[in-house]
């Protein structure tokens, strides 16, 4: 390779921040001692199953489990009607919405729901036990898409949802859950202004997160009715609070405890299992561990919309986009919350547009009830922005790189939501990209196009906790409540060993379950190293004043005396002259036993100030005009991170964010026959990208500093997905001349558009 | 109850005797029977290689193998591969190379990329990224993992 294929263009150095330490938690888990969620055996643990719904749409009749009555073989078997009355004034359709989905009362609404649950010594007896239960059902009309839900379906999901609003075209209010509007300017004067105008409609399918580690959730229910719940999660408090609502009990009578977690993308916040096992475990007395199969994991839990987009945008001649409208019908599953809000914010927000209307609907179908999955809803409205964006720099004869950075958002400009974009690298991403070699060189082989795409998130911030004890022997132990998804223990240590000029491997890192840190809100929105870093770097320089001050008081002089520098805590001014009135931090921390006890330095953060992210990509793509086969040849990602802690890790976001927009772009997808029944649900039918399937991906680091985190991080986990599916269909149409407004785009809609292009 | 089998195998260099059911796979067995939990259950279908071993110098998906088929087999799992006092080339390149951010499928990953490097010292990255298609990674989008194998080649070259 003649270029670098990561690339790290820093403006500010530290001395830790910005190295490549080894992860504290690497070991265990190269030499496969750590233990997840599945991991763990204790004494008298026994296994539960689920029975699901094999119809996607039905009426529960009955449940009859007498035939698991005095079964020697079954410890326990729950129903809906183990779940705690409702209390009056708890009546509200949320709480219904929660409790349906882990354990269905009247009706199912997806295949795979579950209705009914067993727990046995063997988690094959469980299993075998499942077949006894009798499940009598009336069987409903199913609906599997948003669209159809809308505009061709008038089957109703939920009675309860009363939609008061009517809708110009959409035929059946009944399923919409909610409705979003952003609005800027006059839209219609807007597009009375343009010269050129795009309008397309594209439909995308529900696609999974696809985390290796399948759901899992034991829990024991002890006799002094304290609930303790292991699993891998990436909120343990969240899952707190939902399963206490779930089993009104108090959040103080759940204790979670976060075991290391095998990938969430967003799918390991809600709890699914978890208040079963619970009930199983209240029945039996003995703690139960459930864990999803492959196929219970992609049917019952939280995949990522399918979506239907309808986008129009207009620029004039000399390449300014004047006017933008879109309507975004997502699928939120089952039960009302998909994430079209923050795909209707995100739809434009990349761009500064002077005049938009942007209207989401939250659509109810008969599948699981979504979950958020990497920049929820994002992706599927950049791939409707940036094709458009490409056929209208097309038709004005614009480079389509120089078309974004002259239309792109930029501090000042009115995000469509509302709030104005603090300072964020649009303009130097941009500009890294027209800079790269990737973008340089040229592409003339047959079938082989290059496209490129931009995207933003606004990322996440939220509560977060963080202790530090120092050890007589100079190291610190760091205790947080963030589940390390990615190797944000050593993200988050290594802030604090900046501030106290320590290194990273001083640091000792360990993730506790709620009774033991503080409230910290989940690892998602790539938020950890942001507010968990930012707990730590406040938790530092509270030890750092505990510290000076034990100096101070050792040394026998008032604290404004004592200067930590370096690692090393010095007194008065003249310190050069008096070597006795150094300290090391080690030397101190030995002392710390004889001169007042030990010292703990402590922080809670609200996490505010998270910074935008933005990024674009370069693709290069090969179609094969005959099968349909598309291979990616070539892919770079140029991402404004703000300031990367830990450069390797930050790569893998951005390449491990790049590769899931490529499989969602390729290859993923529900397949759904006509009864709602997903066809698909393993993993080789669920086709995810394998190595071979993948080149390298190349890296562009851009620090654009965050103004409001000590180190200027922004989030970096999630902006990486959001590009590829629109880069790789515009480099499908540099390859061979055809639009593709349909994911994914495997060999079917490739060889579907060509033959149409012939026609 | 299932009535138990008597197997005798010799697992990570221990003879180890368990008794399991038929119904039960290697997995079940190295997970449940014998503690050994580095080896992952991803799919249960012999789709995600998160439960690769080897049994007899070859990789096997241990979901895909039946307890009682690892009578007078030899099995390395996960928990094998390093020394006693040091990581092997695969492990000790993984971490310096970042090439895990979860680490679920890291077990199945390092077992069978030190197969192939045992063969193969000098596999190109077409050959590892062919050789290792049996594994999927979801976090990483293998960018760092095809490095690593590479640079754990290259240590192994050099002995």
């Amino acid at each position: 390779m003649n270029y670098e294929s990561n690339i790290v263009l820093s403006e500010n150095q530290y001395k830790v921040v910005g190295t490549r330490p080894v992860r504290h938690d690497g070991v265990d888990k190269v030499t496969g001692r750590a233990l997840y969620g599945a991991d763990i055996h204790m004494p008298q643990l026994i296994y539960g199953k689920i029975l699901r719904s094999p119809h996607a749409h039905a009426r529960i009749l009955s449940i009859n489990v007498d035939k698991l009555i005095d079964n020697p073989l079954i410890e326990a078997v729950v129903t809906c009607s183990d779940l705690p009355e409702m209390e009056p004034g708890q009546e509200n359709a949320s709480l219904k919405y929660l409790r349906d989905n882990v354990i269905a009362s009247d009706k199912v609404l997806y295949k795979g729901q579950p209705v009914a649950a067993v727990a046995a010594k063997s988690s094959h007896d469980a299993e075998e036990a499942l077949t006894l239960i009798e499940v009598e059902y009336e069987i409903l009309n199913p609906v599997t898409t948003a669209y159809e839900s809308i505009y061709e379906n008038t089957t109703v999901i939920h009675e309860d949802l009363n939609t008061t609003e009517t809708y110009a075209s959409i035929r059946n209010p009944r399923n919409i859950a909610s409705h979003i509007q952003h609005s800027i300017g006059d839209v219609y004067k807007g597009f009375e202004e343009c010269d050129v105008t795009v309008e397309k409609e594209f439909h995308t399918k529900t696609v999974h997160q696809g985390y290796i580690e399948p759901h899992n959730a034991t829990a024991f229910w002890n006799k002094d009715g304290r609930l303790t719940i292991w699993r891998s999660t990436q909120g343990p408090f969240e899952v707190r609070e939902t399963t206490a609502r779930i089993l009104n009990i108090d959040v103080s009578s759940i204790k979670v405890v976060p075991l290391e977690i095998g990938g969430g993308f967003g799918g390991k916040f809600d709890p699914y299992g978890d208040p079963v096992a619970a009930l199983l475990s209240k029945k039996s007395g003995k703690p139960v561990k459930i864990v999803m199969s492959r196929s219970e994991d992609l049917e019952s839990t939280g995949p990522t919309p399918g979506s239907y987009i309808k986008i129009r945008i207009g620029a004039n001649t000399d390449g300014r986009i004047l006017a933008a409208e879109a309507l975004l019908a997502y699928e939120a599953g089952a039960y009302p919350g998909s994430p079209v809000d923050s795909g209707a914010l995100c739809i434009f927000a990349a761009y500064d547009i002077p005049n938009l209307e942007i209207n989401g609907y939250d659509v109810v179908v008969n599948k699981p009830k979504t979950a958020a999955y990497r920049a929820p809803g994002a992706t599927n409205a950049a791939f409707a922005t940036e094709t458009v964006i490409d056929e209208i720099a097309e038709k004005l004869n614009i480079d389509s790189l120089d078309l974004r950075i002259k239309n792109a958002a930029k501090e000042g400009t009115r995000r469509p939501d509302g709030p104005i974009h603090p300072k964020i690298g649009s303009l130097e991403v941009l500009k890294a990209m027209k800079e790269h070699h990737h973008f340089n060189t040229p592409i003339n082989k047959p079938n082989e196009g290059r496209g490129i795409a931009i995207g933003y998130w606004m990322n996440g911030g939220g509560p977060a906790s963080c202790t530090l004890q120092v050890n007589y022997d100079g190291t610190i132990n760091l205790n947080e409540g963030s589940p390390d998804i990615g190797g944000t223990r050593t993200s988050v240590a290594m802030q604090a060993a900046e501030v106290l000029g320590l290194q990273a491997e001083d640091i000792f890192p360990s993730v506790l379950d709620t009774d033991a840190i503080g409230y910290t809100s989940g690892t998602g929105g790539s938020s950890v190293t942001f507010k968990t870093g930012r707990a730590a770097y406040d938790a530092a320089l509270d030890l750092k004043r505990k510290l000076m001050s034990r100096a101070a008081r050792i040394w026998d002089v008032d604290i404004t005396l004592v200067a930590y520098q370096n690692g090393e805590f010095i007194a008065g001014i003249d310190h050069a002259s008096n070597p006795e009135q150094h300290m090391t931090f080690r030397e101190l921390a030995e002392q710390l036993e004889d001169t007042g006890g030990p010292i703990t330095g402590s922080a809670n953060t609200n996490g505010e100030g998270e910074g935008g992210a933005f990024a674009g990509c370069i693709v290069d793509a090969k179609v094969d005009p005959e099968t349909g086969k598309v291979d990616i040849t070539r892919f770079t990602i140029i991402q404004d991170v703000g300031k990367a802690i830990h450069p390797s890790y930050v790569e893998g976001q951005m390449q491990g964010g790049s590769v899931q927009g490529i499989g969602w772009a390729m290859n993923e997808e529900y397949i759904m026959d006509n009864k709602g029944h997903m066809m698909n649900s393993n993993l080789l039918d669920y086709r995810m990208p394998t190595s071979l399937d993948i080149p390298m991906i190349d890296t562009v680091i851009v620090e654009v500093p965050n103004p409001r985190h000590p180190y200027g991080v922004r989030g970096v986990g999630e902006v990486s997905i959001i590009m590829p599916p629109a880069a790789i269909a515009n480099a499908i149409y540099q390859a061979v001349g055809i639009r593709l407004n349909n994911l994914p785009m495997n060999p079917e809609t490739v060889m579907k558009g060509i033959w149409s292009s012939q026609e | 109850m299932a009535d138990k089998i008597h197997v005798q195998s010799n697992i990570n260099g221990y003879d180890v005797d368990f008794l399991c059911e038929s119904r039960q796979s290697l997995l079940e067995v190295l997970r449940d029977v014998l503690n050994l939990t580095g080896s992952k259950e991803g799919c249960n279908d012999g789709n995600c290689g998160a439960c690769t071993v080897t049994m007899d110098g070859r990789i096997v998906e241990s979901c895909c193998i039946l307890g009682v088929e690892a009578e007078g087999k030899e099995i390395i799992t996960i928990e094998g591969v390093a020394s006693a006092d040091s990581l092997h080339p695969v492990q000790q390149a993984f971490l310096e190379e970042a090439a895990l951010q979860c680490g679920i499928c890291t077990p199945g990953f390092i077992v069978s990329a030190k197969n192939l490097l045992e063969r193969e010292p000098d596999a190109d990255e077409e050959r590892i990224r062919f050789w290792l298609a049996g594994n999927l990674c979801r976090c990483t989008g293998y960018d760092k993992i095809v490095r690593a194998v590479l640079k754990a080649g290259e240590v192994m070259r050099k002995g």
